[in-house]
C-alpha cells in the first residue's frame, strides 16, 4: 500500500497565527513549540516533512527541530489512532487502580503501549502523572479532554461510544 | 479559616466578577502609588516562601534582580506542575486565574520586567484555554499592555504551552524550553537573575506563589506573616490523593496537623483502614511512617525537622495493604523516564535502581540489594546538575530506610539472578557483573548479549 502523505502547508489564516506566535518572543527559535503544536493539530503527527517545514519557517536546521520534537512526549513522531488514549499509571492513580485500567484497556483492544489498533481507531499510551491525582484513575484523549474517576464499566461505555463515533464518520 | 486564593465567590474566574470583588485594584495601587522597592519590601515583610517546592523566600528572590533597565528583564511563571501527586495550580487556573495574573503583573512591576511568560504543561489543554481567555480579558480591560493606568509602566503577558516533559518544571530547563531548545537544565551559577531566558535577567516563580501577592499588597505583609506557622506563613493548597475518602485540593493554613488534614478534611482513610505510609509533598519527598504522619504538622520547618519536606504539598496517602515495593518501583520508573540524560549519575543511576527494584518486586532480590539501592541513591544525590537527581534518590533511600522489614521480607537469598540490562554500556558497570562470571562462567557472554538484544528490541515495554 502506498500512502501519500500530505505535504505540509499553512494557509494564509494559519500564517497569521504563526506570526502571532513569532511576535510573542524576542527570537524566532522560541516559536518552535507553538508551531510544532499547530502542525500536529493539523496533520495528527509530526512527519519528517512537517518538521522540515517548521525548520524552513523559522530558519532552523531540520536536526534542531528533530531534537526538540523528540525531547517532548506529546509530539507524536508516528501516526497514532484516531482516538489516542493516554492512561496515567503513576502513584496516585496506581493506588486507585490506574495500572489495572491500563492493562484492561490494553487487553481489550489487543494492543501494547504506544501501538495502534489495525483499524486505526485506537492507540494507547501509558503516561505519567497528568495532575488528576485527586480524581484518579484518569485518561486523557488526543492530548485534550480529561476523563476522570474512571471505572471499568464507564471505560467500556466510553470505548463503545468512541467506536460508534468513528464508524459514523467513516 | 482564611482563604487567600480559593475563595468561595461564585464565578470568580470571570474578569467582571473578579474586578467587582476588588480585582486589579492592587495592581493599580502598586503602579500608581508605590515604588517598585516598596512592593518588594512588602513581600519580604510577608515572609512568603515559594510554593514550587523549594520554599525559597519570594521577596529575597525578587531583590536579586538587577536594578535599572539597560537590559530587558523577564518573569517566568512556572505552571508545569508535573510532580506526581500535585494538582493544585490547575485549581488556580480554573477557579481564580485573574488573581494569579494580577500577582504576576505586580511582580513584573516590582522587578521592572518587560514581560511575563506563563509556562503551562501541554497536558493542561483545558486550563491553557482558560488562561488564554483570561489573559485576553486582562488586555481588553486595560490591565496589561502599554502605559498602565497612565503611568510609564508597560508590560506584556503571554501563555506558553509545554509538550510533556517533567523536567521543564526545573527552572533553568524551563528557560531553555522557552528559547526553543531541548529542555536541558543549565549549570548554575550563573543563576537566572543574572543570565536567564534569552540571556536576560529572569525570575521564575510558581503559580501559587504569585497568586498570593495581590492579597499581600491588599492586607499588608504583616497580616500575611501572621497566618499559620510564622516561619512558613500563609495558606497552602494541599492536594490530597490516594487512599482517602474525599481526595481533592484544600486551602488551609500552614502548620495544620497532617492527621487533621486526612481525617477532618478528607474524610479519613478509605474503608476505615490504617495508614501505612504518607508522601507529604509530591513523589520526590521522603515518605513518612504512620507514626510520623499522625504527629507531624504540615509546614516547611516541621517536616524538615523529621528529614522530609513540604515540596508542593501534594499529599499521597497509602493504606496498610499497599505494596511499597510496587510504589517505589513506580516512582523510580517515573524518574528513569523523565531524566534528561545529561548527568551520568542520574541517567544511569535511575536505571540501576529501577532494575534492582524490578528484581525485588519479582521476589528475586537479595538482602544486599537493599544496601546496593541506598548506595546508588547516595551516589546520585548531590552529584548532578539539577535536583531531579535528588528527587529520584530520596524516595528510594528513605523508603528503604524506614520500611526495611517489608523489603527484606520479599528478598530471597538462594538464587542468583542476571540483572536486566537496558543499555549496552551498562553491562560493564553493573556491580553484579563480576559475580555473574563466577556463577555462570560458560554462557555468560551469550546470556548478556541475548539480554541486551532483547531489551533493545522492546525499549519502552521493558518495565511495564
Ligand atoms: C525536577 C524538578 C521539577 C520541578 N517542577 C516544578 C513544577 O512543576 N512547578 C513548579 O512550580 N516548580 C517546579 N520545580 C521548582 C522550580 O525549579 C523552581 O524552584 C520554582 O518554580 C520556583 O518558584 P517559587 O520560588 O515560586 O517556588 C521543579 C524543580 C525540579 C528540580
Ligand atoms: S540531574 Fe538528571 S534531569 Fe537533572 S540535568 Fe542531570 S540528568 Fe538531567
Ligand atoms: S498520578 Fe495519575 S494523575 Fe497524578
Amino acid at each position: 500500500m502506498t500512502e501519500t502523505i500530505e505535504k505540509p502547508l499553512f494557509s494564509e489564516e494559519e500564517m497569521k497565527t504563526v506570526n502571532m506566535h513569532l511576535d510573542k518572543y524576542p527570537t524566532k527559535m522560541s516559536a518552535i513549540m507553538p508551531i510544532l503544536w499547530m502542525l500536529q493539530d493539523k496533520y495528527g503527527w509530526l512527519s519528517e516533512d512537517n518538521m522540515k517545514y517548521a525548520g524552513d519557517l523559522l530558519n532552523l536546521p531540520y536536526e534542531h527541530v528533530l531534537g526538540v520534537a523528540t525531547f517532548y512526549t506529546m509530539y507524536f513522531k508516528k501516526p497514532m489512532g484516531k482516538y489516542h488514549l493516554q492512561i496515567c499509571t503513576n502513584v496516585s492513580c496506581m493506588l486507585c487502580g490506574g495500572d489495572k485500567l491500563f492493562q484492561y484497556v490494553s487487553e481489550k483492544l489487543g494492543i501494547k503501549n504506544n501501538h495502534v489498533t489495525p483499524d486505526g481507531i485506537f492507540s494507547i499510551e501509558e503516561v505519567e502523572c497528568l495532575g488528576s491525582c485527586g480524581t484518579a484513575p484518569m485518561m486523557q484523549i488526543n492530548n485534550k479532554e480529561f476523563y476522570e474517576n474512571l471505572t471499568l464499566e464507564n471505560v467500556d461505555k466510553l470505548l463503545n461510544d468512541l467506536r460508534m463515533k468513528a464508524g459514523a464518520n467513516g | 479559616m482564611v482563604k487567600i486564593i480559593l475563595k468561595d465567590i461564585p464565578d470568580l474566574a470571570k474578569v467582571d466578577v473578579y474586578t467587582k470583588n476588588g480585582g486589579y485594584e492592587m495592581l493599580k495601587k502598586c503602579v500608581t502609588e508605590m515604588k517598585p522597592d516598596d512592593v518588594i519590601a512588602e513581600v519580604k515583610k510577608s515572609n512568603l516562601r515559594g510554593r514550587g517546592g523549594a520554599c525559597f523566600p519570594t521577596g529575597m528572590k525578587w531583590s536579586f534582580m538587577p536594578k535599572g533597565n539597560e537590559k530587558p528583564k523577564y518573569l517566568v511563571c512556572n505552571g508545569d506542575e508535573s510532580e506526581p501527586g500535585s494538582f493544585k495550580d490547575r485549581e488556580i487556573f480554573e477557579k481564580n486565574p485573574h488573581q494569579f495574573i494580577e500577582g504576576a503583573l505586580i511582580a513584573c512591576y516590582a522587578m521592572g520586567c518587560k514581560a511575563a511568560y506563563v509556562y503551562i504543561r501541554g497536558e493542561y489543554w483545558k486550563w491553557i484555554n482558560i488562561m488564554e481567555e483570561a489573559v485576553a480579558d486582562t488586555y481588553k480591560k486595560g490591565f496589561a499592555g502599554k502605559k498602565l493606568f497612565g503611568s510609564d509602566f508597560s508590560v506584556d503577558i503571554y501563555v506558553h504551552k509545554g509538550a510533556g516533559a517533567y523536567i521543564c518544571g526545573e527552572e533553568s530547563s524551563m528557560l531553555n524550553s522557552l528559547e526553543g531548545k531541548r529542555a536541558y537544565p543549565r549549570v548554575k551559577p550563573p543563576f537566572p537573575a543574572a543570565v536567564g531566558v534569552w540571556g536576560m535577567p529572569t525570575t521564575v516563580n510558581n503559580i501559587e506563589t504569585l497568586a498570593n501577592v495581590p492579597e499581600i499588597i491588599r492586607h499588608g505583609g504583616e497580616w500575611f506573616s501572621k497566618i499559620g506557622e510564622p516561619k512558613h506563613p500563609g495558606t497552602l493548597l494541599y492536594g490530597v490523593s490516594g487512599h482517602v475518602n474525599k481526595p481533592g485540593v484544600y486551602e488551609i493554613e500552614t502548620g495544620i496537623p497532617l492527621k487533621s488534614l486526612i481525617d477532618d478534611y478528607c474524610g479519613g482513610v478509605k474503608n476505615g483502614k490504617q495508614i501505612k505510609m504518607v508522601i507529604p509533598g509530591g513523589s520526590s519527598m521522603p515518605p513518612l511512617t504512620r507514626e510520623e504522619a499522625l504527629t507531624v504538622k504540615m509546614d516547611a520547618e516541621s517536616l524538615k525537622a523529621i528529614e522530609s519536606a513540604i515540596g508542593t504539598a501534594g499529599v499521597i496517602v497509602m493504606d496498610e495493604d499497599t505494596d511499597l515495593i510496587k510504589v517505589l518501583k513506580r516512582i523510580t520508573k517515573f524518574y528513569y523516564h523523565e531524566s534528561c540524560g545529561q548527568c551520568t549519575p542520574c541517567r544511569e543511576g535511575c536505571g540501576w535502581m529501577l532494575r534492582v527494584l524490578d528484581r525485588l518486586d519479582k521476589g528475586e532480590g537479595r538482602i544486599e540489594d537493599l544496601d546496593l539501592l541506598i548506595n546508588v541513591a547516595e551516589n546520585i544525590e548531590g552529584n548532578t546538575i539539577c535536583a531531579l537527581g535528588d528527587a529520584a534518590a530520596w524516595p528510594v533511600k528513605w523508603t528503604i530506610r524506614k520500611f526495611r522489614a517489608e523489603f527484606e521480607a520479599k528478598c530471597k537469598n538462594d538464587k542468583y539472578q542476571l540483572p536486566v540490562l537496558n543499555k549496552v554500556h551498562s553491562i560493564r558497570h553493573t556491580p553484579a557483573y563480576d559475580n555473574i562470571r563466577i556463577y555462570n562462567e560458560n554462557n555468560v557472554v551469550e546470556d548478556l548479549i541475548g539480554k541486551v538484544q532483547e531489551n533493545l528490541n522492546r525499549e519502552d515495554e521493558t518495565f511495564s
